[in-house]
């Protein structure tokens, strides 16, 4: 829309035509205080706060009601203003309790900030508050009534943004109150959008009441660990006995393309961190059968002992690798080097959830068209096929939704069940399961592809319609199904694609090379040579076992020994424990999982709140991961690896080129035990400097990364500030991927589970219980609302 | 049944037919029902409205705002359909007129939405009444099913091309109701809450549809503007207040009732002469000249016609007609309290100002009245109330603010005389309480 | 709704709910009649009559208690075969209805919103009910009773006493 020019406080500004003014004035530096106003949900005028004097209007108007107008004069603070804001805080607090000391919202508190700025310090009231009991009203959400001041962001966040509708408004009056669904309980996703978005400490979460004060705790901003989403998520984390443990998950500061959005694992579920049962210590297994704890040292120098005279008897294609989907890129990249490098071994693999290599061939040569999580918030149109968002890729949902409720995008799906996304879609075919080839054949002008069904000319027909495009695509679609997808897609005019896989860097240990045929950037392992260079090493040009194959070597005993790093195998794929008992062992991982308690040797790990790196989501877009948690007696994944190659006697700079480059400032720590000091590498990064004074310094194998993985070649100072920089997904060199062997494996996660992660968050067990207890629901609990 | 009460100086315009059994629609008809909506098939819509407009007549409901003005900001073309919405949910305590309407005349109701419907331009209208006004839902329901049935509702009306259907739809206990946005809300199936404004109604209103919203009683009165003609119609008012309206006269008088005057009509005329003086030889105090939202007048206030303009040049407001009147015996402070314990009970909660200051204007008052106040307390009842005014969501809160802005002015040495224990000189709060089980 | 669904609602209600919904262009106008109307035939907006015209309606059970909470005439209770409702608003007050409602309370050895052990009258202090020309008025069920006197009043009650014992 056109331009118009107004006035506030004396300063002209411009903005389009119908922008609020409360926006406008926010665009231009001038805070206009409000309670009940937030961007992207609807409007209410309810709190009052907002009031500005328009010129030429009698009453003082709301500017978050009031858009913008050519020639409008505005004042923004004055007595009248200032009196009637204070006016209406007068009037909150005469109920509202002042347990401030003891409330969790006190020090972060709109109530608290607009009371100082406002100075409604004086109590003119004698009477009672009006009280009630606190409620809970899940595992999650706690209500404390007389603190509400009825803004009705929780209401509006819970239906328009999450599209649940779990919170209402009942009665009215001084008697109004915000409502859960259930009566006395909710029932929901419990996501805790409506914890966060309280401006203050009405709605409280039963992971952070009463724990802590805000100023007690550092922040760090990182990546979610859970979902292929990528979340940012900002951790509080406070000294523990034992290192410093995560009291809180949240993304108030709304950095990322998350904003402030988090679906209940992002924001509660970090409690696996601080688990009784981790493992801290390391351990070996004993002749008797049990473990028994031992000192690094001893466990090292046993694993890496056995791992040479392994290697040195048995040759490489005896020892076996298993990554993980939860470590960081530089820690994946590390494992592959490690087992090409020096055990000599092409046998790696890591638990797939998507068929990415076939993904990236398919889309090998057709320019920069995959698409980024933000290319979901303001598509025209987007067509998803397969997958559940709501339960898999819950930002990715948010996103679509948000994008039809505030920009009108068009939403096209096709699913075998009745997914949540479809009350956005704008076109849904139901199809069968075993019908998502034949669905893109259909689409592509095979008339015959899809018979009996009726409405699959009229999704069709939608889609036609449509001239730019983002597509995305469960695990439903491998190999020559996502080859058939991309050469549809490429006939709209616009189009990009993403490829939903299902933990937090199954894309990245795809990307680095946790694959038996592929090196890192999916280099055939056949035309290794700038890796053997690098490497300074032979690697092994044939393709080694994939993960099915290892375990079938092992239980013909062709397995001398299997290294696996936070991964549990023996449960993902129901491995037969007699199937290793003649293959030496080595788990690092934070619990005694199926695989661990197979184990030979166990080493303590750490989580990815614990480390540092970088991890890329499923849509391709690469974040930096901050150390946040420290929990004594356990290294990140990273260290582990380099300590095995050290006591395996392999010369450690080799595998880690540190040292090299300028060196600057020794007083500053940059291991993976790092962890505000990144703020320094963004420093360092833009004087040119770069600093790998240690053996464990991630960034010192991510610059290899960069070297090696061209996709990977991105801006690093805006990576390092924190931002999410999008794959260059269009250099990646594989040449084919539809015709290898299909190992996808889905996890089928839902928005209460969480993989290994899940079974051990104390929260997601929780919620799930909640909802047992209460026959006659649906497996999810999530409320369907009608149309 | 209630009646109109009878006096000489009541004109009989709206309540041409009352008492006369026209509820039922032959009846109606013998008194000329339905003739005037035919005129208006002969006119042009604009016509039509500028009629409306020559007539001089202003909403019945409390505003005051001119019909064909409103009327004639309905757009002319729209894409989504539009809408007549009668406001029947008769609330503001103080008034009891267009019950009258519902009960004697229901299909000049109707006919009036018909008109309004050519006016406008809209194929579909809504009587919406309060819910304890059942027996009045079961009148207005069945003069519906009989004009259905007459042809002068449905498919093809009177014979012409039109179509027209109305809906006669119930309330269910709430004030905020009245108030045009949140009715819209409530017809919606929803909380009767505000809207934000704009967009107005005759823009987008009911189902997003440009909708015209009148009082019963302004929408009832219309057919008769055709009936006796524009000019004739606004010669009977004031300069500016075409007519005449039913007032409501409440209170200590000797003959309470709801009379048909002209508008402008003298206020003590009303009292002293229509309303016949206060009973059992007692003077007057004070009266309330338009519901009990409008600031009340004293003694030597009251000799000004009752008209939108005369009343807001006096500092209060015609309202909707209800003139409570109130003789020497009154406590000011009970009844400042009872008016905000009202408004308290029906603020909807949405905005600050107006949910917790009714809240804390009642528990005040409260307090107050029992004798439990000190000096401080009726600038804090003043200051509360100066600072909902004109900072609420919607008039509720000048609603509740304005009387009590009014009380504490006029009446401040009673406010006084209640402090530091002393309680309740004029009308104690009575000894008793309410039985328990 | 299917036919042969199940109602709680008598067929003559359940018919007249059926028509209800196809009147307006949006089923949940039909709300607060349909909810006003299932209370008259029930007693009160049961835990019952919210699913089902939840159901009817095609919205959630919260949706339908949010707005039931709104509305001061329904009610979530049962109360007396009876319903005396006394307005104490200004124009009754000012007429008596303050004493009309102590009146009736000591009549009925019942408080305000309290029903007699009998159930045959419960008793609400209500706001205007618009009869203030006629004040004091009391509003029992859908009926009105105006310019009452204590004597009247008395009256009023007797008849319903007798009404119910035939």
């Amino acid at each position: 829309m056109a331009d118009v020019t107004f006035t506030v406080d004396g300063k002209q500004l411009t903005a389009p035509k119908g922008t609020l003014l409360i926006e406008a004035c926010r665009q231009a530096g001038i805070e206009i205080p409000a309670f009940c106003y937030y961007p992207g949900l609807s409007l209410q005028g309810a709190c009052r706060m907002c009031v500005v004097r328009v010129e030429k209007m009698p009453k003082l108007q709301t500017a978050c009601t009031t858009p913008v107008a050519e020639g409008m004069v505005v004042t923004t603070e004055s007595p009248e203003i200032g009196q009637a804001r204070k006016a209406t805080i007068e009037l909150l607090l005469g109920n509202h309790p002042l347990d401030c000391p003891v409330c969790d919202a006190g020090g972060e508190c709109e109530l608290q900030d607009m009371t100082f700025k406002y100075g409604a310090h004086q109590s003119q009231f004698v009477e009672i508050k009006n009280h009630r009991e606190e409620q809970q009203w899940s595992p999650v959400v706690y209500f404390d009534r007389p603190r509400c001041i009825l803004c009705y962001r929780c209401v509006r966040v819970c239906g328009e943004g999450m599209d649940v509708w779990a919170l209402g408004i009942q009665n009215r009056g001084s008697g109004a109150v915000i409502a859960p669904n259930k009566q006395d309980h909710l029932e929901c996703e419990e996501c805790g959008m409506c914890i966060d978005i309280c401006p203050v400490g009405a709605l409280t979460s039963g992971t952070y009441r009463y724990k802590t004060r805000p100023w007690e705790m550092s922040h760090v901003s990182t990546v979610c660990t859970h979902c292929a989403d990528g979340c940012k998520t900002t951790l509080g984390v406070r000294r523990s006995d034992d290192g410093m443990e995560i009291v809180r998950g949240d993304n108030r500061d709304k950095s990322g393309f998350n904003n402030d959005f988090l679906c209940i694992k992002g924001r509660y579920a970090f409690d696996f961190a601080n688990r009784e049962e981790r493992v801290t210590q390391p351990m070996l297994r004993q002749p008797n059968g049990e473990f028994k704890p031992a000192t690094w040292e001893e466990a090292l120098d046993f694993a890496a002992g056995k791992l040479r005279e392994i290697r040195d008897s048995r040759g490489g294609k005896s020892i076996g690798v298993i990554g993980s989907t939860r470590i960081t890129n530089e820690e994946a990249y590390l494992l592959q080097k490690f087992a090409r490098s020096i055990l000599g071994t092409n046998n790696i693999d890591h638990h797939r959830t998507a068929d990415y290599p076939a993904f990236l061939a398919a889309l090998k040569a057709k320019g920069q068209k995959e698409a980024s999580i933000r290319d979901f918030a303001d598509a025209k149109a987007i067509l998803v096929l397969g997958n559940d968002p709501t339960e898999q890729h819950p930002l990715l949902a948010w996103q679509i939704r948000n994008n039809v409720r505030n920009n009108q995008a068009r939403l096209h799906a096709a699913n075998h069940q009745d997914i949540k996304l479809r009350r956005q879609a704008t076109s849904f075919l139901p199809i069968q399961q075993e019908n998502y080839g034949a669905l893109v054949a259909f689409l592509a002008g095979n008339e015959k592809a899809l018979k009996g069904n009726a409405e699959a000319a009229g999704f069709r027909d939608a889609l036609r319609k449509e001239e730019s495009i983002v597509i995305a695509f469960g695990s439903e679609y491998r190999g020559k199904d996502i080859e058939a997808l991309i050469a549809f897609g490429a006939g709209f005019k616009n189009v990009k694609f993403a490829c939903l896989g299902d933990y937090a860097n199954s894309r990245g240990a795809s990307d680095m090379g946790l694959l038996p045929d592929l090196l890192p950037g999916y280099v055939p392992v056949t035309s290794a040579g700038s890796f053997a260079q690098e490497y300074g090493a032979a690697l092994p040009a044939e393709p080694g076992l994939d993960m099915i194959q290892m375990f079938d070597a092992a239980g013909r005993g062709d397995l001398a020994a299997l290294y696996v790093a936070s991964s549990d195998p023996v449960k993902l794929y129901g491995v037969d424990p007699a199937a290793l008992k003649n293959t030496f062992v080595i788990v690092q991982d934070m619990f005694l999982t199926e695989t661990a308690k197979l184990a030979d040797v166990i080493l303590p790990a750490a989580n990815l709140y614990e480390k540092a790196g970088t991890a890329t989501n499923t849509y391709g877009d690469l974040q930096l991961v901050k150390k946040a948690a420290d929990k004594a007696g356990v290294r990140a994944d990273f260290d582990l690896i380099v300590r095995l190659a050290g006591h395996m006697g392999h010369d450690i700079k080799t595998l880690v080129p540190f040292g090299k480059g300028l060196l600057a400032d020794f007083g500053q720590s940059r291991g993976t035990q790092s962890g505000e000091a990144d703020r320094h590498a963004v420093w360092l990064t833009a004087h040119q400097l770069e600093l790998k004074a240690s053996p464990f310094d991630p960034f010192a194998i991510f610059d290899e990364i960069q070297r090696l993985v061209p996709a990977y070649e991105v801006p690093r100072l805006n990576l390092m500030a924190g931002n999410d920089e999008h794959l260059k997904s269009d250099l990646v060199q594989i040449q084919t991927g539809a015709a290898r062997r299909d190992l996808v494996l889905p996890s089928n996660d839902t928005l209460f589970t969480s993989g290994t992660l899940g079974e051990y968050s104390q929260m997601l067990h929780s919620v799930m219980e909640s909802r047992k207890q209460k026959p006659g629901r649906n497996s999810r609990g999530l409320m369907i609302r009608k149309a | 049944m209630a009646y109109l009460t009878t006096h000489p100086d009541v004109v009989p315009v709206i309540s041409f037919r009352f008492g006369k059994g026209a509820a039922d629609i032959d009846r109606y008809l013998e008194l000329d029902g339905y003739k005037d909506v035919q005129k208006c098939f002969q006119m042009e819509p604009d016509a039509i409205i500028n009629e409306v407009k020559a007539s001089g007549l202003r909403g019945r409901g409390g505003a005051g705002f001119p019909t064909g003005l409103k009327w004639s900001f309905v757009p002319k073309e729209s894409a989504k359909p539009k809408y007549i919405l009668v406001n029947g949910d008769e609330s503001e305590p103080g008034t009891c007129k267009d019950r009258l309407i519902f009960e004697h005349d229901p299909h000049s109701v109707i006919e009036g939405v018909l008109i309004a419907g050519l006016a406008v331009g809209a194929r579909m209208g809504f009587i919406y009444l309060r819910g304890e006004y059942r027996f009045l839902i079961e009148i207005m329901e069945k003069a519906v099913a009989d004009a259905y049935q007459r042809g002068f509702l449905g498919k093809g009306i009177f014979g012409t091309k039109h179509d027209f259907e109305i809906v006669v739809q119930t309330g269910a206990g709430a004030y905020e109701v009245g108030e045009e946005s949140a009715l819209m809300e409530s017809l919606e199936g929803k909380r009767g809450v505000p809207r934000i404004r704009p967009p107005f109604p005759a823009v987008a209103g009911l189902y997003g549809g440009p909708t015209v919203i009148n009082n019963a009683e302004t929408l009832a009165t219309v057919p008769h503007i055709f009936r006796i003609g524009a000019k004739e119609y606004a010669a009977l008012g004031t300069e500016r207040n075409g007519g005449t309206r039913l007032y409501c006269l409440s209170g200590h008088l000797e003959k309470p009732g709801v009379y048909e005057l002209p508008m402008g009509y003298n206020l003590r005329k009303m009292i002293y002469e229509v309303g016949g003086g206060i009973p059992n030889g007692k003077k007057l105090k004070a009266v309330v000249p338009g519901g009990s939202s409008t600031p009340v007048l004293l003694p030597e206030e009251i000799d000004i016609g009752m008209d939108f303009d005369q009343v807001a040049k006096a500092g209060s407001m015609l309202g909707s007609g209800g003139v409570v009147v109130l003789d020497e015996t009154v406590c000011m402070v009970e009844f400042a309290l009872r008016t905000i314990k009202f408004y308290q009970h029906e603020s909807c909660g949405w905005c600050i100002p107006c949910r917790e200051g009714t809240d804390w204007l009642k528990k005040s008052l409260t307090r107050l009245h029992m004798g439990g106040a000190v000096d401080k307390d009726i600038d804090q009842i003043k200051y509360l109330a100066e600072n909902m005014l004109g900072r609420t969501f919607c008039p509720l809160g000048d609603a509740a603010a304005m009387p009590t802005v009014g009380f504490v002015q006029k009446f401040r040495k009673e406010f006084e005389d209640h402090l530091n224990g002393k309680g309740c000189p004029y009308h104690p709060a009575p000894d008793y309480e309410l039985a328990t089980v | 709704m299917p036919a042969e669904k199940t109602t709680i609602f008598s067929p003559e209600l359940a018919a007249r709910f059926d028509r209800l919904v196809t009147l307006y262009p949006v089923k949940r106008s039909a709300l607060v009649p349909m909810l006003l109307y299932a209370q008259d035939e029930i007693g009160y907006i049961s835990d019952a009559v919210i699913a089902e015209v939840a159901e009817r309606i095609g919205i959630t059970e919260l949706d339908v208690r949010n707005v039931v909470s709104y509305y001061s005439l329904m009610r979530t209770k049962p109360v007396g075969k009876y319903h005396v409702q006394v307005c104490t608003n200004i124009a009754c007050m000012l007429r008596g209805g303050n004493e009309l409602l102590h009146h009736c309370s000591k009549r009925l050895g019942i408080g305000h919103k309290q029903t007699t052990p009998d159930g045959l009258f419960s008793l609400e202090e209500v706001e205007c009910i618009g009869s203030c020309s006629w004040a004091p008025a009391v509003q029992v069920n859908y009926d009105y009773h105006e310019n009452l006197t204590l004597e009247t009043m008395d009256k009023v009650l007797d008849e319903y006493r007798a009404k119910a014992s035939k």
